[in-house]
């Protein structure tokens, strides 16, 4: 931290305010990030930290507020002028042409000039330097499609080193990373730091804030609430701010009292839409009264395994519920045929499956059960009264805000979107209940309320199959640990006898014994 | 928070977009040098001036109430049936089949046999798109679409070799048995004590059009079938997820659309031709689209949207019988309506959006600050 009080900040925003229509995303946010420092900027999903990051990217103007980079007041009206100010930005969803290599993809947009070999020849020894100096090792003629993510995520860093940058951007960073890549990556970006650049991560995970910042910003409700130096701060300290009040970071839950196997799979094999096969032949138990995590980077095959059991998709193999097999392909194998046998399922994606969004909250609290003779008022039409009293008691329950069944489920908060699902399945009381990413882009109070719903029906002595990419969540929630890689089981661990980093090797596809 | 208010949304823009093709059809009528208002008065008092205009009016609204709702339907699947048209045409060979080949003792009994056959023909004129689209994904408008041609070729075929009575140079069936006439609204209103024209078309079908739209409401707002096909239109993963087939979905969905569009036939053909013509359709099928577009694909809406176009109609008719405004400038002016309310609906939507989203704000600045919806703002970037 070479930041001293000669030297104006890298970036300051001063009174930067944004609104989306009724949405006010940003209000009156001033920040001051000191040269040669890595900044946090923490908040919950839609506190407003992607606003503000792409205003100074130059993606939105703000509506008021000024810009200062370095010292000189900046205006940034749109991309080219922030990689002009020296801007680089690494966004959480990959802007690379996969067909193209590393170098290809590198010189994109920055070609400078009109034939491309001599580009391409001037931009490999640029990178060759970059790569000595930053100690960012890619190999410039590979393919983007034949490289892992983390090697793309560096090809995203050398993109913006390539264009000068001196202020690097990363969006959720670790998003798709494994604990061993989001390692590497912190490593890189403390030589980063080292060489004199300034980075901003932008994260909802405490741990890597706590990890590799040296000041962080909280961000709740399109404010900024408090700037600290992390070195003073912890974990607890920082949620409570996101959240604005107290909240458990841990998940409050007796031991685990495993009954009977409720769900037997054997040999289960899945192929995705385009015929590639994603699991591959994997044998899992799930009792009673047990949660079983499966641990994994996501695109390992977890996604389609809950398509299988949840009825979404078709598969090879055995699987038993309660030791009567399931069909696996057919009509007797769709959402509505789990759901009779007893299933339930809060899927990974609430927007695109679980919810119809453009339907009133109390549509969707029928979705899926809309067969439920409790829902008909005779053979031809439904009891959308019923419906709605049915509503109303879980909007009462799961304490979802508002509680106002007319609202479309669009105009629901994600963590609200998201207890919409879980009062919707947890309340048939299912034999098993399978879960999928149950607090992306959930709000950590309401991660708090949904965690203590799943530990609850658990001990009512149901079975529970969680599947998250959030390691802690993993390791907090359930009662036996399955890693995932590669379409099959690299081991399972019980969370009180793992940590983190063997976690980690085994969801890289080490097996157990190196790990 | 919705962008603007609901009424808005569904009164609003029509009523807009209704004014500015107004505005500019007047444009047009003012530069080939006729005046404007005039033609608005013909075409008023030839349109609603009499009960024989009104006759007319609510023939050709009858006509695009069921192919209105057909396409409707269809759109709340999200499956864009354009081929109305055809499954109307089918559905006159239906009608046609059922009066001529049979001896109904009552027009009655004739018109529920008729309108089976009407539906079951239009129906099975969907039903291969559907399929094809639900197994093979074949784009429905665009196989919808070639189904228009084939119809027309059909019927051609039919009435030139097969059902043209012998020595008849016209390609048309012979007229239908006196029995099967359907009441027209005149024969219908008389008991009542009321005076209705007696050379109107208007007919009994108008109450079957009336009974379509309760009931294609029912359906998809009251029914499970309803809900499995909005659910369905708005995700198709999110049917997957809650165990709804799309396959079934799109081939009931169709055969629905299908048949409303071939039920038309108890209107055009059974009603007013009695007897079974080349294009006997005229262009209804498409005008439906139109109509469900403006009518936002509400049974409600494809009802007033159906009256307004069935008055254009007329009263286009009328403008050519009375006026020197050329009939292909009439069809340009028909043709603006669709266009603004079916096919530039955003033009009007975006800048009243704006508008409502401005009023809102100024109103939450004025109170205290509302709590922050969770819904982020599209990345452009992503």
């Amino acid at each position: 931290m070479n930041a001293s009080a000669t030297t104006p900040p890298a970036i300051e925003l001063k009174g930067i305010s944004k609104a989306f229509g009724p949405v006010q995303a940003n209000r009156d946010i001033s920040l001051s990030v000191a040269p040669g420092t890595i900044h946090g900027i923490i908040g919950e999903n839609g506190a407003g930290k992607s606003t503000l990051m792409s205003i100074l990217y130059g993606f939105y103007r703000a509506d008021a507020g000024e810009i200062w980079i370095n010292g000189q007041r900046t205006e940034i009206h749109d991309s080219q002028d922030a990689i002009a100010a020296g801007i680089g930005m690494v966004f959480q969803h990959f802007k690379l042409v996969e067909n193209f290599t590393v170098l290809e993809n590198i010189i994109l947009g920055a070609e400078g000039g009109g034939l491309l070999r001599p580009s391409l020849a001037r931009a490999r020894r640029t990178l060759e330097e970059l790569s000595r100096e930053y100690g960012l090792d890619v190999d410039p003629d590979a393919l983007i499609e034949e490289i892992g993510v983390g090697m793309q995520q560096r090809v995203e860093i050398l993109k913006s080193l390539y264009r000068h940058a001196d202020i690097l951007i990363l969006d959720e960073p670790t998003g798709v990373l494994t604990p061993a890549e989001a390692d590497q990556l912190f490593r890189i970006l403390r030589r980063l730091r080292e060489e004199g650049k300034t980075i901003i991560l932008i994260t909802h995970k405490l741990r890597e804030i706590m990890d590799v910042t040296d000041t962080v910003s909280v961000m709740r409700r399109g404010q900024m609430t408090a700037t600290v130096r992390t070195a003073e701060t912890n974990p607890e300290q920082l949620a409570e701010l996101m959240v604005g009040r107290k909240v458990l970071l841990r998940v409050d839950k007796a031991p685990a009292r495993p009954g009977r196997p409720v769900l037997e799979i054997e040999g289960l094999r899945v192929r995705d839409d385009k015929g590639v096969e994603r699991v591959k032949g994997i044998d899992l138990t799930v009792r009673a009264g047990e949660i079983l995590g499966i641990a994994g980077v996501a695109g390992n095959g977890q996604s389609e395994l809950l398509e299988v059991l949840g009825g979404m998709r078709p598969g090879a193999g055995t699987i038993r519920l309660n030791g009567a097999a399931l069909p696996l392909h057919g009509r007797g194998a769709d959402g509505q045929a789990r759901r009779a046998a007893g299933i339930a399922h809060v899927p990974e994606d609430r927007q695109r499956e679980g919810l119809i969004m453009e339907f009133h909250a109390w549509e969707n609290v029928a979705f899926g059960y809309h067969h439920d003779p409790a829902y008909q008022r005779n053979a031809l039409l439904m009891d959308n009264a019923a419906i709605r009293a049915d509503t109303e008691r879980k909007i009462e329950k799961f304490d979802i805000r508002p509680a106002d069944p007319w609202l479309s489920a669009r105009n629901f908060s994600g963590g609200n979107q998201q207890k919409i699902v879980v009062a919707r399945e947890i309340e048939r009381n299912p034999d098993l209940l399978l879960v999928g990413q149950p607090t992306r882009g959930v709000d950590i109070g309401a991660i708090e309320f949904i965690h203590k719903q799943i530990v609850a029906l658990r001990d009512a002595g149901r079975a529970v199959l969680l599947v998250s990419v959030e390691l802690e969540e993993i390791l907090s929630l359930a009662d036996r640990i399955a890693v995932m890689f590669d379409g099959r089981i690299m081991g399972e661990r019980l969370p009180q006898e793992t940590d983190e980093k063997e976690l980690g090797l085994l969801m890289a596809g080490m097996s157990g014994e190196a790990a | 928070m919705d962008k603007m208010p609901k009424w808005a949304d569904v009164v609003l823009i029509p009523l807009i977009s209704l004014l500015l093709a107004t505005i500019l059809s007047a444009l047009v009528i003012l530069g080939i040098g006729e005046d404007p208002i005039a033609a608005v008065k013909i075409m008023f008092d030839g349109a609603l001036g009499s009960t024989y205009g009104w006759g007319y009016t609510l023939y050709y609204a009858t006509n695009f109430m069921f192919t209105g709702l057909a396409v409707a339907v269809a759109f709340h699947a999200r499956l864009f049936n354009i081929g109305g048209e055809g499954q109307a045409m089918l559905g006159g060979l239906g009608v046609a089949m059922a009066c001529l080949y049979v001896p109904w003792p009552h027009w009655s009994i004739a018109l529920l046999a008729a309108g089976v056959a009407a539906m079951l023909f239009g129906a099975a004129w969907a039903a291969i798109p559907a399929y094809l689209q639900a197994r093979r994904g074949s784009h429905i408008v665009i196989t919808t679409i070639m189904f228009n041609f084939i119809a027309a070729a059909l019927l051609n075929y039919m009435l030139v070799n097969v059902m043209r009575p012998e020595g008849s140079m016209d390609p048309a069936t012979e007229r239908f048995p006196a029995a099967v006439h359907l009441p027209t609204l005149h024969e219908l209103l008389a008991p009542l004590g009321i005076g209705f024209s007696k050379s109107a078309p208007a007919n009994v079908s108008l109450l079957v059009a009336i009974a379509a739209c309760v009931l294609v409401w029912a359906l998809i707002w009251r029914t499970r079938l309803g809900y499995e096909i909005r659910a369905y239109g708005h995700s198709e993963t999110g049917a997957r997820y809650a165990g709804i087939s799309p396959f079934r979905i799109t081939m009931i969905a169709m055969l629905i659309s299908g048949a409303l569009a071939g039920l038309m036939a108890i209107n055009n053909v059974m009603g007013e031709a009695e007897r079974l013509v080349l294009n006997s359709t005229e262009g209804a099928g498409f005008i439906g689209i139109a109509v469900a577009l403006m009518g936002r694909s509400h049974p409600f809406g494809v009802f007033l949207a159906a009256l307004l176009f069935g008055f254009l109609f007329q009263g286009g008719a009328e403008l050519a019988l009375w006026s020197n405004i050329p009939r292909e400038l009439i069809v340009v002016i028909q043709a603006l309506v669709i266009l603004f309310t079916g096919a530039l609906d955003n033009m009007v939507r975006m800048p009243l959006e704006r508008l409502f989203l401005a009023l809102g704000n100024r109103r939450r600045d004025m109170g205290e600050g509302a709590p922050l919806p969770e819904r982020k703002p599209t990345q452009p970037t992503e």
